[in-house]
């Protein structure tokens, strides 16, 4: 049986599922409750200074769902805690000491100031937590007082911040990330030149789910009146993706421990974090979503997941997809594809055909001699994946690789066994000019 | 002697009012916003798509699921009226299972097809009850048209004449309009007296009068209408019942099938309906169905189908039959009536004899059953009667016993065109006869706009 105990830059827990700083970890309630259900650890929900903040008494999540109301994408104007720092630190400290293999990372905002940093960093460690997330990332409310990701998209902030903490406290330092910004590597290498541990991300996006279309108000709506909300849930699982990648492969980066963040529902998104070198990851909306029990589901599918590939611990899968993350220039130009429809699965649906014919390359048929027939084109076909992506029946659709010296038959040359990119291609004019 | 559901004979009220009410109510319940939501949600938006390949009126199916699906019930009415405007009666007794939903690629890859007739009746519902008209009417052509039959052929002709600016006087033979929507289909299958909120509801458009208890050949003539219109349609349907050619057939107690349905949905009290307490029903249609099903649910103890020709060869679909078994409907096949068994003028049995196929040629093998019967049924289909023509009988031509017309709806008599169930060549569909009346219209203003 796969072993999936994690230790995170030497935090210890049971398995790699945390669960993030959020509603669901604002009490010893709810973190007793998680625990109970299995979960590996929890980032406690971010403690700021006395006098607490306050919340809105309106709906506080705006989402948008699938026909049948799953739940795609779910948004949120919550602020930090709304409850006293002495409560919280007491509530933290007792669940510690009851529940002592689980991981307990207390989520930490005050203001830019480093004597305000240092005596909330002192009140932190007497709770015996075993790390600290310094949240950079909150994108509405706080970030107007100048912290959340007002600090997170200053990268000098970053740095500056990440330094007081690690000067000033003994516990392992992970900076959460904003997604609100351009380039995800900037803030990454400003938390690590400040000295973090580690970086955990993404934070919410900035967002609107809607508008109310009858009050032309946006969603969640607050007396008429709506605000940008923090967007999570199974819809930024690829934002998500795709910035834990850039920082797991940037040289400057590389090899910083990364707590991966963003739309995890299930085992397999866990492990899609996990081998784009993540080296835990964090959960919020699943279980907002469906109740903690649902970490049962992602323990038990990864370690079967594993034990089916022969992976024995999690070293064996982090990280094992980051040397695969190329830049498009670098990819192989003499890599060949087309669409193969298998007809025995094919229900006459006629996607494909139409998606091809109107939007793409003509070369998807739709009648064949008389009849209703959805068949390649191999002359037309660029071997796109349009038709793979819009075909309702799994496998129906396969992309096959031209093998080499096989005619193409759209170009009319041969498949060259070669790699090459665009690096070298004749039409690159930086390869032009690099030839002569 | 049994008394109360189990008495012999012919009787009435064998059932609590509780239980004819359960047994009678909605076949298929209406679904809810969020159920149909959640069902178009099951379409995939096909190119091309079969669904509205296989519809005798080509609504633009996936677009109007689509439309429920982004929350446009209305937009979605709209769609399905503008090729159909009797959508709503076509999404209750459409048998879908032969038509879209057989052809749905759903249907082909899972056995589930999206549920397009029970879509159709959610956004037609919203649309009605909101009293939502989608039409305005031309100007006045100045001219008018005869439509004979307030059926679905005769309903969808003078919608769609009204519309283009004529005024349309609908001739009905019988006290109320509708025709076989009204008259001939089973009340699970239309309740709360839908076929003539339907009627309003395409009256509504103005410019359609009708004009009750005028039937052809009694109250009107053909010539008559034609000298007095600018055009006529006919669309009056089958007037006559084939007869069983049994032995003791006008023993009491031998009855129409049409007649008993008609019976039943125009009741007040089902309580009042007689029926027998061991039933036959003659026939392989939907009219042997709904009379088989109905006869079962006012409390009959033993109702059997009885066909002269094997289950493949039934014209009621598959689910209409396992409707019936499903109802406690027992179908017996290759058997064909031979003789009414009576005892002093009164129906105790029918005598039936096994068929079989020689050479593609039904034959009776002499082999004979016997079924105990206080009641049978005849559905053995209708007839078109001709004698209403009268005087321009001669004038248009029939074909195989009903009228002939053209592509086009036109007859041989100028200016009459006719569809329905009274022309040649349809297949006996409420949906068909939309589409045939729909049609004609069409050429109709051609010729008279043209």
């Amino acid at each position: 049986m796969a072993d999936i105990r994690n230790n995170f830059v030497g935090i210890k827990s049971p398995n790699p599922f945390w669960l993030a700083s959020a509603p669901p970890t604002d009490k010893e309630y709810n973190v007793v409750r998680a625990f109970r259900a299995g979960w590996g650890g929890v980032v406690w929900k971010t403690l700021g200074e006395d006098p607490h903040v306050v919340n809105v008494n309106g709906p506080r999540y705006g989402a948008i769902w699938s026909g049948d109301r799953r739940l795609l994408g779910m948004n949120n104007i919550e602020l930090i805690t709304d409850r006293p720092l002495q409560t919280n630190l007491r509530e933290i400290k007792r669940v510690k000491k009851e529940w002592p293999d689980r991981a307990m990372i207390v989520s930490l905002m005050v203001p830019c100031e480093e004597e305000n940093w240092k005596s909330i960093l002192k009140l932190v460690e007497e709770t015996e937590a075993d790390g600290i997330e310094l949240n950079f990332g909150c994108p509405h409310g706080m970030s107007e007082r100048g912290m959340g990701s007002a600090v997170g998209q200053v990268p000098e902030y970053i740095e500056m911040v990440v330094r007081w903490c690690k000067q000033n406290s003994r516990m392992p330092v992970i900076t959460k990330l904003t997604p609100n910004i351009t380039d995800i590597r900037k803030p990454a290498r400003a938390a690590r030149a400040g000295g973090t541990d580690a970086v955990s991300l993404i934070n919410t996006i900035n967002s609107i789910t809607g508008v109310d279309l009858d009050s032309f108000a946006p969603e969640p709506t607050i007396d008429g009146k709506g605000s940008h909300g923090g967007y999570c849930g199974p819809a930024v699982k690829p934002i998500a993706l795709n910035m834990v990648a850039e920082i797991a492969r940037d040289t400057e980066t590389a090899g910083l421990p990364i707590s991966g963040i963003g739309g995890i529902t299930t085992w397999r998104d866990a492990a899609e974090f996990l081998a784009l070198g993540a080296g835990n990851v964090q959960v919020c909306t699943a279980a907002m979503t469906y109740g903690f029990k649902v970490v049962e589901e992602m323990i038990e599918g990864l370690k079967n997941w594993m034990d089916v590939k022969g992976h024995a611990t999690l070293d064996d899968v982090i990280g094992r997809a980051t040397p695969n993350i190329s830049d498009w220039q670098y990819l192989n130009l003499n890599y060949v594809t087309k669409a193969r429809i298998n007809q025995d699965l094919c229900i006459q649906c006629g996607r494909c055909h139409i998606a091809c014919e109107d939007t793409s390359h003509q070369a998807i048929t739709a009648i064949v001699d008389g009849k209703r027939r959805f068949e390649v084109i191999e002359e037309e076909c660029v071997g796109c994946n349009l038709c793979v992506n819009v075909c309702p029946v799994e496998s129906c659709i396969d992309m096959v690789a031209l093998e080499a010296g096989a005619l193409d038959k759209r170009t009319g040359e041969k498949v060259d066994p070669t790699y090459a990119n665009w690096t070298t291609h004749p039409n690159n004019p930086a390869a032009r000019q690099a030839a002569e | 002697m049994a008394q109360g559901q189990f008495k012999d004979g012919i009787a009435a009220g064998r059932l609590s009012q509780a239980q004819y009410s359960e047994n009678f109510s909605d076949l298929h319940p209406p679904l809810d916003r969020h159920e149909a939501v959640v069902e178009a949600d099951r379409c995939y938006f096909c190119y091309d798509a079969p669904c509205l390949q296989a519809c005798p009126t080509s609504i633009d199916i996936p677009m109007f699921i689509r439309q429920i699906a982004t929350g446009n019930p209305l937009g979605s009415a709209k769609t399905i009226f503008d090729q159909n405007i009797l959508g709503g009666m076509c999404a209750r007794v459409c048998p879908t299972e032969t038509l879209c939903e057989e052809v749905c690629v759903r249907e082909v890859a899972e056995g589930k097809p999206v549920q397009i007739g029970r879509l159709q009746r959610y956004a037609t519902d919203v649309a009605m009850e909101a009293g939502r008209q989608f039409y305005e009417r031309a100007a006045s052509s100045g001219k008018t048209v005869a439509v004979v039959g307030a059926g679905p052929a005769g309903l969808a002709c003078a919608h769609r004449l009204a519309v283009s600016g004529h005024a349309v006087t609908l001739y009905e033979a019988k006290p109320k309009p509708g025709g076989l929507n009204e008259y001939g289909i089973a009340a699970y299958k239309t309740v709360d007296e839908f076929a003539q909120s339907e009627v309003d509801y395409v009256t509504a458009v103005g410019g359609i009068s009708i004009e009750y208890g005028m039937a052809l050949g009694r109250d009107i003539a053909l010539a008559e209408l034609a000298a007095k219109h600018d055009a006529v349609f006919l669309g009056m349907g089958l007037a006559g019942v084939n007869a069983l050619r049994a032995e003791g057939e006008d023993a009491s107690g031998v009855e129409n099938a049409v007649e008993f349905i008609a019976g039943l949905r125009q009741a007040d009290d089902l309580a009042t309906i007689p029926v027998g307490r061991r039933v036959v029903v003659i026939g392989g249609g939907m009219t042997a169905i709904d009379a088989a099903i109905q006869s079962k649910l006012l409390g009959a103890e033993e109702v059997t189908i009885c066909y002269r020709r094997g289950k493949e060869h039934m014209n009621a679909s598959e689910y209409e039959q396992d409707l019936a078994a499903s109802n406690g409907v027992v179908i017996r096949h290759w058997q064909q009536p031979k003789r009414v068994v009576a005892v002093n003028g009164t129906t105790v049995g029918i005598e039936l004899e096994y068929t079989r196929l020689v050479e593609g040629k039904l034959v009776g093998t002499g082999e004979v059953v016997t079924l105990a019967a206080d009641q049978v049924f005849k559905a053995i289909g209708q007839t078109f009667d001709a004698a209403p023509l009268n005087g321009s009988g001669n004038a248009i031509a029939l074909e195989k016993g009903r009228i002939k017309v053209d592509e086009e709806g036109r007859t041989s008599m100028t200016k009459v065109w006719a569809g329905g169930d009274c022309i040649f060549g349809g297949d006996d569909l409420t949906v068909s006869a939309v589409a045939q009346g729909r049609d004609a219209a069409m050429s109709i203003d051609r010729a008279l706009m043209g």
